[in-house]
């Protein structure tokens, strides 16, 4: 067995992810039986390989310089309140973070 | 009218407002799709403004730019201004994006007018548009079966004339699996070729955004509209647009067709592989120099993408946290909200690789998996480079198995997995991809033939797929 219920659970609170007792299990069946077949890559020597850590070679990438950082308008605050759970314009508002 | 050149042509000559043949789009969608459920949203409003704009440009004797009164679809991860985009996704299921998608604007700026949104697997994740929290989608090529995915809205909307084209993304081949399930081309053009601004991110260093037609030529077209250099994302290039169109007539005599021995391995099915046998001969028949190639690393493909895509997808789906977007489940504190409400929110699929992707990045097991993947995908790009010394595109199957039945695979998500075999490699390594209609099974299962080039060699890509098409692939 790769993965056990306590990573699962481990885990998911690292992924602030709330899962059933019923998910716990399914999800811990099926990513050990995925780990288990991704356990394959070990068949192969890399230690020479350098990672690909990016797509585009050196020479298609766009973006070989850095661009100039320039205040550009964007007024869409309100647009992006309108359809938040809980706005309180110019501000999203959410439960209480630091208790006294 | 199911081609851009039809419908252009029909509105240059007054034959049809651009509104009269949305209107009759949208009829056609009223009686069509709670069958097919392919559309998710309908924004008459804003393509009626559009098909306005080009009539009054007809009116006016003013040239048609080259999409004028097209009616298209797009995938719903791809951000409408003022239209509602849901990913497929509880967790977005009231999200209407203040901005357009880089894409979505430049097919409009050429004319197009945007239907409405389509079903897909949440967040993109997915092969049989079975993982969407609106239900699936039926395939209308073969009824009963599922219509691929995770584009399956978008494939499913022009096979059933629902659309002239459409926009799907493409991961793991989320645009040409269901391509090659619906019947029709669909293309996904090298990494960077178009730029993912107002993409909803899955995994940003295999996401592409590229279109389903009815044609290669008006593949080409709309792929050739939204590409080039935007400076809203910084992965987009430099690297010149050739006019895709232009070459599509060239002969394909002579040209260099590898045919990948790895991907006709147990698991295919026996009536794909006699279909896509017959797309060789054809090749051959058309005069293409086919010649037998080695890309040795494909059978590690599966494993590398599915820690490579999960590892970026629990990243980029941390920002669904309740605070900014989409409904919210009240806790008691912030950190007891967000977990209520993305373990509320999310599906199963989706709930299942972010566990995954975080568990590849979490200390101790960052370098066993995430860095291995990192590294067995430079191999697998490096087995593409090798081969393109060799021959100028690659011809393979797009899916090892035909489209299959609604419901068939669903409670076993690594049976899913490995059927993406022949798509994936092509995405970790950022090339482009075709996949064009080489027969159906039995007159009933539609099978697709990929075309695969070097990155940025679109052109060849397409003047193949163009020439294969024309020679009478889809009746193999």
């Amino acid at each position: 067995m790769k993965i056990s219920q306590e990573d699962v659970l481990r885990v998911a609170e690292l992924a602030y992810l709330d899962l059933s007792e019923a998910e716990l299990e399914t999800y811990r069946a099926q990513i050990d039986e995925i780990l288990e077949y991704i356990g394959k890559l070990n068949e192969l020597d890399t230690s020479k390989v350098e990672p690909m850590a990016q797509v585009l070679a050196e020479t298609q990438a766009a973006d070989a310089t850095l661009r100039e950082d320039l205040v550009v308008p964007c007024a869409v605050a309100d647009e992006v309140l309108q359809h938040a759970p809980d706005p309180e314009p110019p501000y999203f508002r959410v439960p209480k973070v630091i208790e006294r | 009218m199911n081609t851009i050149s039809e419908v252009k042509s029909a509105i240059a000559a007054k034959k049809a407002s651009a509104r009269e043949i949305a209107a009759d789009y949208y009829k056609r969608i009223a009686g069509k799709n709670g069958e097919l459920n392919a559309y998710l949203t309908l924004c008459e409003e804003r393509a009626y403004r559009q098909a306005d704009r080009v009539d009054a440009m007809v009116a006016a004797g003013k040239p048609l730019p080259a999409l004028a009164g097209v009616p298209i679809a797009v995938k719903d991860v791809i951000s409408t201004r003022g239209v509602r985009t849901t990913c497929s996704s509880k967790i977005l299921s009231n999200y209407v994006p203040p901005y357009d998608a880089t894409a979505v604007c430049r097919l409009e700026a050429a004319g197009a007018v945007v239907l409405g949104k389509t079903n897909c697997d949440e967040f993109a994740m997915g092969s049989s548009n079975e993982n969407s929290a609106y239900g699936p989608v039926q395939n209308p090529a073969a009824p009963g079966c599922v219509p691929g995915g995770s584009s399956g809205g978008s494939a499913a909307v022009v096979a059933a004339d629902l659309a002239v084209a459409s926009l799907g993304t493409d991961t793991g081949g989320s645009i040409r699996q269901p391509g090659s399930f619906c019947g029709i081309p669909a293309m996904m053009g090298s990494y960077g070729r178009v730029s993912r601004y107002g993409l909803i991110a899955f995994a940003s260093s295999l996401d592409r955004i590229g279109p389903f037609a009815h044609s290669v030529s008006d593949v080409a077209t709309i792929l050739k509209t939204m590409a080039g250099r935007d400076p809203n994302d910084s992965t987009s290039t430099t690297a010149p647009v050739e006019d895709y169109n232009a070459s599509l007539d060239k002969s394909v005599k002579g040209l260099r067709v590898g045919i990948p021995k790895e991907y006709f391995g147990e698991g295919m099915d026996t009536g794909v592989r006699e279909k896509i046998a017959a797309g060789i001969e054809l090749l051959r028949k058309l005069g293409c120099d086919v010649r037998d190639i080695q890309l040795p690393h494909t059978d590690y493909a599966i494993a590398t993408y599915y820690i490579i895509a999960t590892a970026e997808a629990s990243s980029n789906l941390a920002r669904y946290d309740g605070v900014r977007f989409g409904p919210r489940v009240d806790g008691d504190s912030l950190i007891s909200m967000y977990r209520k409400t993305r373990g509320a929110g999310f599906g199963a699929e989706v709930k299942r690789r972010i566990v995954l992707g975080t568990y590849v990045l979490s200390a101790g097991y960052y370098d066993a998996y995430y860095l291995k993947g990192q590294k067995v995908r430079a191999l697998i790009a490096q087995d593409f480079k090798n081969a393109f010394a060799q021959v100028d595109v690659i011809a393979a199957p797009t899916s090892p198995v035909p489209p299959f039945k609604l419901g068939e695979r669903v409670n076993d998500p690594l049976q899913m997995y490995l059927a993406d075999i022949y798509t994936v490699t092509t995405s970790l390594a950022g090339l482009p991809g075709l996949s064009v209609p080489c027969g159906q099974i039995g007159g009933k299962l539609p099978v697709g033939l990929q075309i695969i080039g070097p990155a940025f060699g679109e052109a060849k890509v397409l003047q193949l797929g163009h020439a294969f098409e024309q020679a009478g692939g889809a009746a193999l």
